[in-house]
Formats: structure tokens, sequence, C-alpha cells
């Protein structure tokens, strides 16, 4: 079971790390982005490409890497920010002003295919890793094994959750970003430049779901349909942390990890990734706002 | 019959199967303005089925009802409006994109039912031996696929013709009136979600149907045929076409799938085997690019919707007609 429970918290630093992204484009563009996924395979990818040219130093302690691939990580991240930002400038800035707004969750949805066949053409259809070295799992609490990877996953995804609450609640971007959330029209009235705070939420979004990949990749492998695997996931964090909640994704995406990890115990595996589903369908049953979210 | 007669036959029956599907998707998504894209999912229920139903008795999974094909196909159907039914109640009084992302949910939830649960469906291996209509017969191959092609063409006439009777009558006004404008619809004494449900219960049973038709035309179902690019592939099909338009929708069918297999069998012939993968990955960003210019372009597709014209404007003779 404490087995379980740390590989969910795993999973879901990786699941609340896309979900951000997702729940902050859902809220302030009014649109299921279903390329979302693809931001993360794009940024485990880009990681595996710089990792090969960047990867430097010795490996850290047990981790599989050296202090090289912090940088690789930083640089993937913006990378993965750079293609949010061109996405929304090639295809759904252009949808959101011509008439047709309804059509930009059809053309995610072509573009998230688009987007994983690019990385079927550029890269191959097979798995791939950044180590070919053995992560050892050792014990770190009674009957619960994790890896110094693993360790470091958990790390860095706080890290991040922590700095961006500092940003939204410190800096007059994050608050400006905040507001827009809560209210596009009323924010454009009181002198925020909407434009731009919506092009810094697919920079913030890209970045961090490009980290959930490369963090994914890390400790499970990278496939071209590792994001849309894990989109209906994300979803489900968002939609259970309530759309537009920073903090509602973040919980989501633990509570959507430690499902799917914990399922195992009672049902067949081939199902975990029905789980996320199953949960998001009754939080739409009962309580469609989400957990922390406010408004329908 | 020369080889090229009877590979028309071939393609024309898979793309009149597709269709199907896209009618019914037209219906949801061209009338109604639903967001459907777990489309494979739905076409899935109906191939399953009607294996089940119709199909011979199997060792391993359910199956060995031997029920007449056309019992199978009506099972199939109602088969995938029950699902539709199941997704829609919770989804549909919602905003339209949770529509979107509950479907593509149960179309992998489907998938994993199909790839997991040995006993019902065969697993990973499929189900086999599915039966055509008039089997009986023994009729040659060339004849056996004649007879299908009027047989699917039959249905595609039936289901156009009574499609565009609907769209045509007051229930299909009121939906374009919720696809329009839901509040003014609501005001009137409309209730929006009854007839969204309605529409897309509807229209997901007309996929069960093109699902059935396929496993029956193919003779063998597998998990692996019910991947989320069926589902684009058929989006692709009405987007081009046009929605809010049956002739589009139709239309779109036999044009993306001429376009589809043509890129296929040219990067067959040219790209050696080691590259298939990826002539296979550039097919479907070009699809994905034409999809996309579309929308941007000409989002009308090619034979968008009609204009519809209230008959008191027209004869009022204003000349605003």
């Amino acid at each position: 079971m404490g087995q379980y429970i740390a590989d969910g918290i795993v999973l879901g630093a990786t699941l609340a790390l896309g979900a951000i992204g997702l729940t902050l484009t859902f809220n302030i563009l009014r649109f299921a982005n279903f390329a979302h996924g693809e931001l993360l395979t794009f940024g485990a990818y880009f990681a595996l490409a710089l990792s090969g040219v960047l990867a430097f130093g010795p490996d850290l302690g047990s981790l599989t890497f050296g202090w090289g691939f912090v940088l690789v990580i930083v640089l993937a991240a913006a990378l993965t920010a750079g293609l949010a930002i061109l996405l929304d400038l090639l295809i759904y800035r252009v949808l959101r002003r011509s008439d047709v707004a309804v059509a930009l969750v059809i053309a995610s949805f072509g573009a998230s295919l688009m987007l994983r066949n690019i990385v079927v053409f550029v890269w191959g259809p097979q798995p791939e890793y950044y180590s070919r070295a053995i992560a050892i799992a050792r014990p770190v609490l009674p009957g619960v094994r994790l890896s110094a990877d693993e360790i470091f996953v958990v790390v860095v995804a706080a890290v991040l959750m922590i700095a961006l609450h500092l940003f939204l609640t410190r800096t007059r971007l994050g608050k400006a970003m905040r507001a827009v959330s809560d209210n596009a029209a009323l924010s454009q009235v009181t002198g925020i430049n909407v434009t731009n705070v919506v092009r810094l939420v697919w920079a913030v979004g890209g970045a961090l779901a490009a980290v959930g990949g490369i963090l994914y990749g890390l400790t499970v492998q990278m496939i071209p349909t590792m994001g849309f695997n894990l989109i209906l996931p994300m979803f489900a964090a968002a939609i259970l942390g309530g759309i537009g909640s920073i903090y509602g994704a973040v919980l989501g995406g633990l509570v959507i990890g430690l499902a799917e990890s914990v399922s195992v115990l009672w049902i067949d595996p081939g199902y975990k990734p029905a789980v996320a589903f199953a949960l998001m369908f009754v939080i739409l049953l009962v309580r469609p706002h989400g957990i922390l979210g406010e408004r329908s | 019959m020369t080889g090229l007669l009877s590979y028309l036959v071939f393609f024309l029956i898979q793309a009149l199967i597709y269709a199907l599907v896209a009618l019914g998707l037209n219906l949801q998504w061209g009338y109604t303005g639903l967001f459907n894209i777990g489309v494979a999912g739905f076409f899935l229920v109906g191939s399953y089925t009607f294996a089940v139903l119709s199909g011979p008795a199997y060792a391993t999974h359910l199956g060995g009802f031997g029920l007449p094909v056309a019992v199978g196909i009506l099972g199939a159907m109602a088969m995938a409006g029950l699902i539709a039914l199941v997704v829609g109640i919770p989804t549909l009084r919602l905003r339209e994109d949770y529509l979107a992302i509950a479907t593509i949910g149960i179309a992998e939830v489907l998938r994993l039912v199909a790839l997991n649960a040995r006993g019902l469906t065969g697993g990973s291996r499929g189900a086999q031996s599915i039966p055509r209509p008039f089997q009986g017969l023994e009729l040659g191959n060339v004849a056996s696929n004649l007879v299908f092609l009027v047989l699917v063409a039959a249905l595609v006439v039936l289901v156009y013709l009574a499609l565009e009777t609907m769209v045509r009558s007051p229930w299909g006004r009121v939906l374009k009136a919720i696809r329009e404008d839901e509040q003014a619809a609501s005001s009137l004494g409309k209730d929006p979600f009854r007839f969204r449900l309605q529409s897309f219960v509807l229209g997901c049973a007309i996929m069960g149907l093109g699902g059935a038709l396929n496993a029956s035309f193919v003779g063998f179902v597998a998990p692996t045929d019910f991947l989320p690019i069926l589902t684009f592939e058929i989006w692709a099909m009405l987007i081009v076409g046009g929605s809010g338009n049956n002739r589009g929708a139709l239309l779109g069918s036999v044009l993306v799938w001429a376009f589809w297999t043509g890129t296929g069998s040219i990067a067959q012939s040219l790209l050696p085997s080691g590259l298939q993968v990826k002539g296979g990955a550039l097919q479907v960003i070009l699809i994905g690019a034409v999809l996309l210019l579309i929308l941007m372009i000409r989002p009308r597709g090619l034979i968008g919707e009609e204009r519809t014209v209230s008959r008191e404007a027209e004869l009022g003779g204003d000349g605003r007609t």
C-alpha cells in the first residue's frame, strides 16, 4: 500500500504540472486544448535531443544523470514554451478571431495528432530513455522503495509549484494572470494587456508541461503517445480541482495519480488508465465545478 | 471483372461505411453543435456487438448467438445508442467541451475493455469469421463484394433521406436553434438538454451501424482498429465536405478516403520498408494540415450548410430574402 501511494505521488507530480497549463488555457481561452498532452511529449523529446549534446558532468550521487541535465530541463522548457506560443499564433489565434471559436477544440484535436506524428517522423515510434543506467530503488520508509530519480521528480515538482505560487501572488504579471483567469473582460478594462497575458499563459503552461513530460520520461519512458496517454488524467485533474483553479489542478493531479496507482490493488492493471476517467465522470455528475472551482 | 473495378468496389464499400459514420457525426456536430471526439468508441461498440450477436461461437469469448445479420445490426445500433445515453446524461448539460473530454474518454475506456475483457471480446486477438449478409448463398468473392456494396449504398441512401427529412422537420429546426442560441431556444420552451440527448444518441446509433457493417465487411475486429486516428479521419471527412450539410458529409467521406488510401499506397510503393512508419506519420501530418487549413480558410468546407430563410421572410417581399 505504502509503495503504491509513493508511486502515485510520483505520477501525480507529472499530472499536476501538466494540468496547470491545461486548466489555465481552458479557463482563459475557453476551450479544451487536446494538444496540451503533446507539449509534454515535445518537452520530453526536446530534452532527449539536448541531452545528446549537453548532458555533461558525472552522475550525481545515485541519480542517473549529471548536473548538465538541469540545464537540459531549463532549455527544453523554454523551447516548449516557444512551441506553445507558436501554436497559438499559427492556429488558435486565427480561429479565435474568425467567428468559428467552437472549432478550436477540433483544431486542437487535429494539432495533437499532427504533433504526435511529427514526433514519430523525427524520432521514430520506439521507446526512448535518457539514460541506460538502472535507477536503483532504495527503501526510504518502511515498505516504500524509491529511486533517487523519483525523489528528484517530486522535489522538482514541489519547487516549481512553490515558485509558481510566489509568482502568482507576489509579482505584477502573476497577479495580472490571476485577474485575467477570473474575468478577462473586467481585467482588460483595468488596463491589463490581455494579449500579453495570454502569451504568458501559453509560456508558463508549456514550460510546466515540458517539465512534467521530462520527469515522466525520466521515471517511466518516452513514446510518441505519452502525452496523449496523459491527457485524460490531466483533464480529470483539472476538472476535479475546478477549471481555472491552479491549486485545484495540483490537488487534482495528486488525487488522480494516487487513485490510478492505488487502484491496482483492486482492479486489473489493464484498466488503470480508465480510473481517471471514471473519477472525472463521477465529479461531472455530482460536482461539475470541481473541488476548488467557484463558478460553473 | 478487372482488378481495377474490383478495387473500386472495395474502395466504395469502405468509403460508404465511413460516409454513414460521417452522417451520424454531422447530425451531432453539423446540426446540433455537439463535440463528439469519441467516434471510434461508438464504432467499436457497433463492431463488437455485431460480432457477438451474429458471429459464430467462439472458443474463448462471448458469441454463438447466431442471430440474423439484420438483428445483429439493430442490436449494434441499440448498444451504441445506449452507451451514448450513459455518456450524454451527465455531460450534455455542461459546457460543450466537457462532452469532448467525456467522449474521448469513453472511446479510450471502450478500447481498454476490448483489449482486456478477453471473455467478452477476445482481447488483443479480436474476433474472427464475422458473417456477411447472404452468406448462405455461397457467392464468389467478387459477387459477394458487389452485393455488399449495393446493401451499404442502400443503407446510405436510407439514412441520408431519413436525416434530411428529420433536419428539415420542426425537430431539426429546434436542433439548429439550440446550436445557434441556446438561451433563445429555451426561452421558447424547448429543453436544450432533451434535444441534444436525442441528437447525440441517434448520431451514435448511426455510428454503431457503420461499425457493424465494417465488422461484417472485413470479417474481423481487433482493438487496434479503433484508435483515435479513426475519429480524426471521420472529422476530417465532415469538415472537408462541409458540416451542416449531409451531402457534404458524403462528398467529404469519398474525397478524404480517396486521399487517405491514395497517399497510403504511394507511400507504400515509394518508401523502403524501413521508412514505412515515417510515411504513415507523414500521411497523418498532411491530412491534419488539410483539416486545419480548411478550418481556418474555409470553415464551411467544400459544400457548407445551406442558408435557411424563413418562409415568411421569403414571401414577405421586402427584398431581403
